[in-house]
């Protein structure tokens, strides 16, 4: 746990330019600050090509930024080697991307404990399928546990994806566009799903949504239009409009 | 699942998703190795049925005196005697001396694997009216059998040498009309004769050696030969029979006696068996470099393939090195699962053409029992040409960002 006032993310001046030094050198993010507190419910906005992906993947140590600073849970992450940046993914994030993701040839349940899997870090293999099977059960999900990913819908397809990003307990899950190709009511699920989440076990979640009425019912609204914050504020109505 | 380990499980899973690509590459590994496994037994049959007639009951290399040669005469008559002067003395037969020091030195050198001294000559073999000549071999036979394998050249009776026992070929016999338990008489170019009785008969792999061929006990043929504690010749064996040359080469230089191998005598074998080895270990350099770049483009595609499932891996934790290692893990798979398949197959077409190629007597050409631990070694290279071949696709399953596999 974070000890009070130190930020769960704290960027400053991040930039990020794609084919750097190339021709085609692009700069995609001109120098975005943010500030995220443990437990936060924050939706990411913006246009299409505004660099929500980017900063999310930045935010997720998937992209190395090009300028500025990154600091996770009080460690300064900004000039981590591949490898920290690989542990810090796997011991404090959790990722739900817009197509789920799943793994074809393992079943809901193994795709739940890759994680674990990956560094068991002394838990054994019975905790591990306890714990998988928990969230899968918590996700609505208890008589799929054996099922393979093709033989799930696209909204169960992403309640194991959801299940997989909390299995390790982080502190903060980054989604992008996790509801972005589902039907209304699944993405209502979903969406739900991830506000109980938040509220049962204070994980933070910053989602990318392109969706306003789901973005409505976050507790803060960041806005990003060419690279550049735009606007962040407080979203007062989303304790009632959930 | 999680028994095995992240990399295990997830190279196992991995190799039975692409089902048609492994049994596929296994397949193509397993042909590969079962040619070389193949290829392998028949030549070594082949070789050493070829070997085993040439030298027969010869050893691989004899130590001899240097030859004496008797002086020309220089009458000055005429220059025809002169030449027909340079000879080797018919009668006496020329000796070693000092030869069980120079038995021991030539036991201590290296590739040597026995040697026995050997009192050999001329002599008759007389029964009855019969009479036929031979070549008189007289040695102790402990320690010949470990120079020539007369234990698995015998028909009949039991190999044993006492005084006055002596072991035949089986065309001798015929021609003398005498069997198993006959006695018979030798009867020396130096003039020694005494009566023997034939203890075994043996088929020495051809008529003619069948036909000349006598194993007396090593005093005995000295009294008869005239050379009392003397012997004519060392009858070497070594480890390595091609390398008989590099052996007799080293005697050479340290005895400064005569040295044959059966090499020198028969060239023309040696030369095809190399030439031979040389040829088939070209076809197994090329087969095994086959089966490398097969499994190598095998999983080269594979890791395009697994392009996302990798970037996912990969973001939710796994390290480069895991993902390498998933990748090394699937090669060493493949090689090993190859190497068993290509050991069974090898061994199924080892079985069938054991029956179908035979040498000219009708014998199987290779026999069953050949080295098993061929299999380990195969099992063995087979894991390490696997792994070798996954290096350059386990690096790209490394390299792979993961935030690219991601977006598309
Ligand atoms: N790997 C890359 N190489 C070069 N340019 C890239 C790369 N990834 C993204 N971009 C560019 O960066 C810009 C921002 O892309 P990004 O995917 O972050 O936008 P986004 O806000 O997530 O858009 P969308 O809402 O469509 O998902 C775009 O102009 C895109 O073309
Ligand atoms: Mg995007």
């Amino acid at each position: 746990m974070a000890s009070v006032g130190t930020s769960l993310i704290r960027l400053a001046g991040l930039r990020k330019t794609y084919n750097e030094g190339l021709p085609n050198a692009e700069e995609v993010l001109h120098g975005v600050d943010l500030e995220m507190q443990p437990g936060e419910f924050t939706a990411l906005i913006g246009p299409s090509g505004s660099g929500k992906s980017t900063l999310l993947n930045a935010l997720g140590l998937l992209e190395t930024a090009t300028g500025g600073s990154y600091r996770l849970g009080g460690q300064d992450v900004t000039k981590f080697s591949d490898n920290e940046r690989t542990l810090a993914r796997h011991d404090q994030l959790g990722f739900i991307f817009q197509f789920h993701h799943l793994l074809p040839a393992f079943s809901a349940l193994e795709n739940v404990m890759l994680p674990a899997l990956m560094r068991p870090q002394g838990i054994t293999e019975k905790i591990m399928r306890e714990r998988a099977g928990g969230l899968l059960d918590a996700v609505g999900l208890q008589d799929a546990h054996h099922k393979k990913p093709q033989e799930l819908s696209g909204g169960m397809q992403q309640r194991v994806a959801i299940a997989r990003a909390l299995v390790l307990a982080p502190q903060l899950v980054l989604a992008d566009e996790p509801t972005g190709n589902l039907d209304t009511q699944t993405s209502d699920s979903i969406f739900a799903l991830l506000r109980q989440f938040n509220r049962e076990r204070g994980t933070a979640l910053l989602i990318v949504t392109h969706d306003q009425r789901l973005a409505a019912q976050c507790d803060r609204i960041i806005e990003l239009v060419d690279g550049r914050i735009a606007s962040d504020h407080p979203n007062a109505v989303a304790g009632a409009g959930a | 699942m999680t028994a095995l380990g992240f990399e295990w499980t997830v190279a196992l899973r991995f190799l039975r998703e692409g089902r048609m690509q492994t049994a596929l590459i296994i397949g193509g590994a397993g042909i590969g190795v079962a040619v070389i496994f193949f290829i392998t037994a028949v030549l070594t049959g082949v070789q050493s049925d070829l070997i085993r007639r040439v030298t027969g009951a010869q050893p691989h290399i004899i130590i001899k005196p240097p030859e004496e040669t008797v002086a020309p005469l220089v009458t000055g008559d005429s220059d025809q005697p002169r030449l027909a002067a340079i000879q080797a003395r018919p009668q006496r037969l020329t000796t070693i001396d000092g030869w069980p020091a120079l038995a021991r030195s030539a036991e201590a050198t290296p590739g040597v694997l026995a040697v026995a001294p050997v009192a050999s000559g001329a002599a008759l073999g007389i029964k009855g009216d019969a009479s036929r000549a031979i070549v008189l071999v007289g040695t102790e036979l402990d320690r010949y059998l470990r120079v020539v394998r007369l234990d698995d050249k015998i028909k009949s009776g039991v190999l044993h040498l006492e005084p006055g026992d002596v072991l035949v070929g089986i065309e001798l016999a015929k021609d003398l009309g005498a069997v198993l338990g006959d006695r018979f008489r030798i009867q020396s170019a130096q003039g020694g004769s005494d009566v023997f009785r034939i203890r075994a008969l043996l088929d020495l792999g051809s008529k003619d050696l069948n036909r000349r061929y006598v194993y007396i006990d090593l005093r005995a043929a000295q009294s008869l030969l005239g050379i009392p504690g003397k012997i004519t010749n060392l009858d070497v064996s070594v480890r390595e029979l091609m390398s008989a040359d590099i052996v007799a080469g080293r005697l050479r230089v340290q005895s400064g006696q005569l040295i044959e191998s059966w090499i020198q005598n028969n060239n023309f074998i040696f030369t095809a068996i190399s030439n031979q080895n040389i040829m088939t270990l070209l076809i197994k350099v090329f087969i095994t470099i086959v089966v490398a770049l097969g499994i190598a483009s095998v999983l080269v595609v594979s890791v395009v393939q697994k392009r996302k499932e990798i970037g996912i891996l990969r973001a939710v934790g796994a390290t480069r090195r895991q993902m390498q290692s998933v990748f090394l893990l699937q090669g060493l798979v493949v090689g090993v699962c190859g190497a068993l398949l290509g050991s069974g197959l090898g061994f199924l077409l080892i079985i069938i053409f054991s029956r179908v190629l035979r040498n000219a007597e009708g014998q199987a050409l290779f026999s069953l029992d050949f080295d098993y631990s061929l299999v380990g070694i195969v099992v063995a290279s087979a894991a390490v040409l696997g792994l070798l071949s996954a290096v350059l696709p386990a690096r790209n399953a490394a390299r792979l960002d993961p935030a690219q596999a991601i977006r598309g």
